[in-house]
């Protein structure tokens, strides 16, 4: 169950672009078109299927507090992990080549649509991001890591797929000239966004209050007047589903 | 700008309308809409991100006769990670709180494409002091939109600038909020970043038609 609801948290509530923005960049420039859309999305997922777990084994085995216990007992408090960036991107860079590798031998139509985006997977931040958060959240076992990373990934082609078949749509409209092109991907990715603010209620049942906001009021500890707002916001919220009932 | 001459002068003061980093190169956006809802951390990760680039560019550009050519990007991001490592650890001494909030997103400096973008663009092939001024350039740049999209979330999403309540105080209905103004939550939360810095983007290609993208 637990592998589940991570599942779905990870690739419609934690959803790497709609609610932190990683891996903006390559999702606006490559956009334009859904079928170069739908094989970076599969590279992005392939990569941080591989990464993540590949990342979590290194920050469990040599880089947190005490990890090195089986070195030897005297090894018990080093804690290394401030070199935590350097191995990671060590790790995603080294992978990104392969996949590179492995893209050119199999598939070279996708290999030279995908052009220099291909190996700029080894800078997109949701790669790099999928594994800070993995560390930064304490994902307890190998299996979860990997369900993390995949569904990560899931849920970033999701998104990219979705706003790439938009641009396409929106090419016959009637956009205003300073909008044209990056202005409204933009305000489009905003409504998006708002849009999967929706699923916040999906995992919790309905009772409790909205994760999103929970998620906003650890974050802006200091500032009692966000904590009103978002109370405001969850009593109105909870008022509403209680009505039903 | 007297001491500088024209030509340097264009690398800082170009990016910071004409050719910005994040509304018209389309780099460093990650950053831009995740920490901005509040005016403190979009400074402090301006000011960090000014930091990287302007060091990392001088550093990649003193190195760039010695940096074989294939393993370039791995070179690039040793210095980065190196760079941000030192900042990392210099927000945790000194602003613990601000540390915690940052999160994750100190890290993702590494991965910010504008620091890349800079060092395969314009360190790898020129000197250092342009470099320099380059990389300051192109950060504050990056850090003025950071700005403009804190200024606006936090003045419009709580009221307030900086922690200090500028528009009277919401619970005894001071200020603004006696005449029935209320703030406006949803600028705290991530995807009006996105509508914000659309916005923006509006603004400025309406003032400068020559943006404008065609179809």
């Amino acid at each position: 169950m637990e592998h589940l609801e991570l599942f779905f948290k990870s690739v419609f509530v934690d959803n790497m672009v709609f609610a932190y923005f990683l891996g903006m960049c390559s999702y606006l420039a490559v956009s334009k078109k859904v079928s170069t859309a739908v094989g970076l999305g599969a590279a992005v997922i392939f990569v941080l299927t591989v990464t993540v777990p590949l990342n979590w084994l290194l920050d469990q085995y040599i880089l947190r507090e005490g990890a090195l216990v089986w070195l030897g007992e005297g090894y018990a408090d080093y804690d290394l992990s401030f070199l935590s960036f350097i191995l990671f991107i060590a790790t995603i860079a080294t992978m990104v080549q392969l996949v590179e590798i492995i893209v050119e031998k199999f598939s070279p139509s996708l290999y030279n649509s995908l052009g220099i985006f291909l190996p700029l997977i080894a800078v997109n931040c949701a790669i790099l991001g999928g594994s800070l958060f993995m560390q930064s959240r304490d994902i307890e076992s190998f299996s979860l890591a990997l369900n993390y990373g995949f569904s990560s990934g899931i849920g970033w082609f999701l998104a990219i797929v979705a706003i790439a078949a938009i641009r396409e749509k929106i090419r016959y409209s009637n956009v205003p000239p300073p909008l044209r092109g990056l202005g409204i991907t933009f305000i489009i990715t905003g409504l998006m966004a708002i849009g999967f603010m929706s699923f916040g209620g999906m995992l919790t049942g309905g009772d409790e209050p909205v994760e999103v906001s929970e998620v906003k009021t650890a974050d802006v500890e200091n500032n009692s007047e966000v904590n009103k707002e978002n109370t405001a916001l969850t009593e109105v919220v909870e008022v509403s589903e209680n009505t039903p009932q | 700008m007297g001491l500088l001459s024209k030509k340097d002068s264009k690398l800082i003061l170009d990016p910071l309308a004409d050719n910005n980093p994040i509304t018209i190169q389309v780099l460093g956006i990650c950053s831009a809409l995740a920490i901005t809802a509040q005016l403190k951390p979009s400074i402090v990760m301006a000011i960090s991100v000014v930091f990287v680039l302007g060091v990392g560019n001088v550093v990649i550009s003193l190195m760039r006769n010695i940096i074989p050519s294939k393993i370039r990007i791995i070179v690039q991001l040793i210095v980065v990670a190196t760079l941000v490592i030192m900042v990392d650890q210099v927000l945790k001494a000194f602003a613990y709180e601000l540390s915690k909030e940052l999160s994750v997103f100190i890290g993702l400096i590494i991965t910010n494409c504008i620091i890349m973008g800079r060092f395969e663009a314009f360190a790898l092939g020129n000197g250092p002091w342009r470099s320099f001024l380059d990389g300051i350039g192109n950060a504050a740049g990056y850090g003025i939109i950071l700005i403009i999209v804190g200024f606006f979330r936090e003045l419009l999403g709580s009221g307030t600038l900086f922690g200090f309540k500028v528009l009277g105080d919401p619970v005894e209905k001071s200020g603004l909020y006696a005449i029935g103004y209320e703030n406006n939550g949803f600028m705290v939360l991530p995807p009006m970043a996105l509508i914000v810095v659309g916005i923006i983007i509006w603004v400025q290609r309406s003032k400068n038609k020559a943006l404008i993208e065609e179809n």
